[in-house]
């Protein structure tokens, strides 16, 4: 199994290794929000008094990358499901739930990298570090990204062999919540139910929770919301994906 | 090599139930080659999904190299190689480093996965390839990439699902060689499928035709073409009394004879010995042959006389 586990992870990593700008490139999105959104935003009023707009925006693209991410890792499954790769890695003895887990594994390392280059990129903008917060935020966005990638697959694999139900959910579901999470603009001064919508939106939670915890505000009641919202995506990311796994794509 | 009792499978399709193998019984004997030929939906790719352990069957029992498909699935994918219909090496990575993570996955490690990468490589000529992705191969060389993933690991038995479809001749021939040659080398039992009728016909030592998720038909393309269709002999004559007399002197060589107009067809076991003897019955029998034809069955023949089909027809519906 954990052999197995490390075949996967390497057949995975290998390319990133080989062509590790492509990293950066599936970073386009975030960063360009980042940006052009976080610059405009740092020089418009009223936004949460007394800190930067940095502190308030930066987290929210961090979680934004860890929706894209997975997004692309479920793509990336669902492409080997339609052509014949899949199928043979399926005719050798390779472990079903490495095979899950090592493609886990690799979207977690990724967003480990480009979670800490967002960062680094945004810490001479303005950004203030709080070394244990960062840490948190980022132990909670991997959850996140593991839970979400494990969700994504599962998805990829009930969408065969056409693939249409998969394009269907990631976009009719992945904008609504993000822009419903506050994510890019404050929730605050929207409708009464528009902030209702964003309440019931779990990435509301992770998005408060994460701007908690890089503003040093461990004990925020927003931390162990967001905890929750995290910790039950992973559970059931983890065990859907193994189960689908165990039942044969 | 391979035992099966009453394998059937049937897939829920909205809300009916289709049956795509119906009970198949097969057993193949360690050496052969077996091509299992039929018309598209016959149920073959399914049989082989069940016999690779990627479909568990609704019914019935099989078992594989030596081990329960069921049971003992993990033993099977250890000892079988598969190649399937779609190209098996993924877009985003390089041949080589694809065909070091089959042989990891086969249990290699990382060093003997290496050496046995480049092995295949040189042995299916893929050397100048080894860095390249599949996106820029042409179809013949993907082919042969998935070939090479499929035997990393030296499987006793190969299964391969319509390994040249899709291939120009020459790519097709090319493929085949390889396979031809690999399975002298190294002693394998090959099951392979197949609605090329010609090729079917040339390369496999055992014919299993399969029809409605049924085996219909089980021999050698000679003697499945002796059985099941024959050679027939035709001559023309010049008027009618005459074609009814060279019917006559036929029955002592046929017990299939047609009359139709001024032509004569009769089925015989080997037409290129009956033809002489009959062309010298007529002259006795003061009947002249105008033209004397022999048609050799093609496998083709044979689905038709077993379902009243042509595997053609199906192949351009």
């Amino acid at each position: 199994m954990f052999r197995d586990t490390a075949t996967v992870f390497s057949r995975e990593f290998v390319p990133v290794l080989r062509e590790p700008l492509n990293l950066v490139f599936s970073m386009g999105q975030p960063l360009l929000f980042l940006f052009l959104f976080g610059s405009l935003l740092s020089g418009s009023p009223g936004l949460a008094a007394g800190e930067s707009a940095w502190q308030w925006f930066v987290p929210g693209i961090l979680v934004m990358l860890c929706l894209t991410g997975p997004l692309a890792a479920g793509y990336s499954l669902l492409v080997e499901l339609m052509g014949g790769s899949m199928e043979r890695l399926l005719v050798t003895p390779l472990n079903r739930t490495a095979m899950l887990v090592g493609r886990t594994l690799k979207e977690f390392v990724i967003l480990l990298v480009q979670a800490v280059l967002t960062i680094a990129l945004a810490v001479p903008l303005g950004f203030r570090l709080y070394p244990l917060g960062v840490l948190a935020g980022l132990a909670l966005l991997v959850v996140l990204g593991v839970g979400l990638g494990a969700l994504s697959f599962v998805l990829a694999i009930k969408s065969q062999p056409s693939g249409q139900l998969f394009w269907v959910v990631t976009q009719m579901l992945l904008f609504p919540m993000m822009l419903l999470s506050g994510m890019l603009l404050p929730m605050d001064y929207g409708p009464a139910w528009l902030r209702i919508a964003g309440d019931v939106n779990p990435v509301t939670h992770v998005v408060e929770a994460e701007r908690a915890l890089f503003a040093g505000r461990f004990a925020d009641i927003s931390v162990l919301y967001g905890s929750v919202a995290v910790v039950v995506i992973a559970v059931l990311g983890l065990w859907l994906g193994t189960r689908a796994m165990r039942r044969g794509v | 090599m391979i035992h099966t009792e009453g394998l059937a499978r049937e897939f829920r399709v909205r809300r009916q139930t289709v049956t795509a193998v119906a009970g198949i019984d097969l057993h193949v004997e360690p050496g052969e080659l077996v091509a299992l030929l039929g018309p598209n939906g016959a149920g073959k790719t399914t049989l082989l999904r069940m016999l690779t352990t990627l479909l568990p069957p609704t019914s019935g029992s099989a078992t594989v190299a030596g081990c329960d498909i069921h049971s003992d699935a993990g033993g099977v994918r250890a000892r079988i190689g598969y190649i399937g219909q779609k190209n098996s090496a993924g877009e985003n990575f390089r041949v080589r480093d694809e065909l070091v993570t089959q042989g990891r996955s086969y249990g290699l490690t990382r060093a003997r996965a290496r050496e046995r990468a480049d092995e295949v490589l040189a042995q299916l000529e893929l050397e100048p390839l080894a860095q390249r992705k599949p996106g820029t191969l042409s179809g013949g060389q993907r082919r042969r990439v998935d070939i090479a993933l499929g035997l990393i690991h030296r499987p006793g038995l190969l299964f391969l699902d319509e390994p040249s479809t899709g291939l120009d001749p020459q790519s097709r021939a090319s493929i085949w060689e390889h396979i031809l040659r690999l399975r002298r080398e190294q002693n394998m039992t090959v099951v392979l499928t197949t609605h090329y009728l010609e090729e079917a016909d040339r390369m496999a030592e055992r014919v299993v035709v399969v029809d409605h998720g049924r085996v219909i038909a089980d021999g050698t393309a000679e003697q499945l073409k002796n059985d099941l269709a024959g050679d027939h002999l035709t001559i023309t004559t010049e008027n009618e009394p005459d074609a009814g007399a060279a019917a006559t002197a036929a029955a002592r060589f046929s017990d299939e004879v047609a009359v139709d107009g001024l032509t004569v067809r009769l089925r015989v076991p080997r037409a290129v010995r009956a033809m002489p003897e009959y062309l010298r019955a007529l002259e006795a029998a003061g009947v002249k042959a105008v033209t004397a034809d022999i048609t050799q069955p093609t496998l083709d023949d044979v689905f038709l006389a077993l379902t009243g089909r042509s595997l053609r027809d199906d192949q351009a519906a």
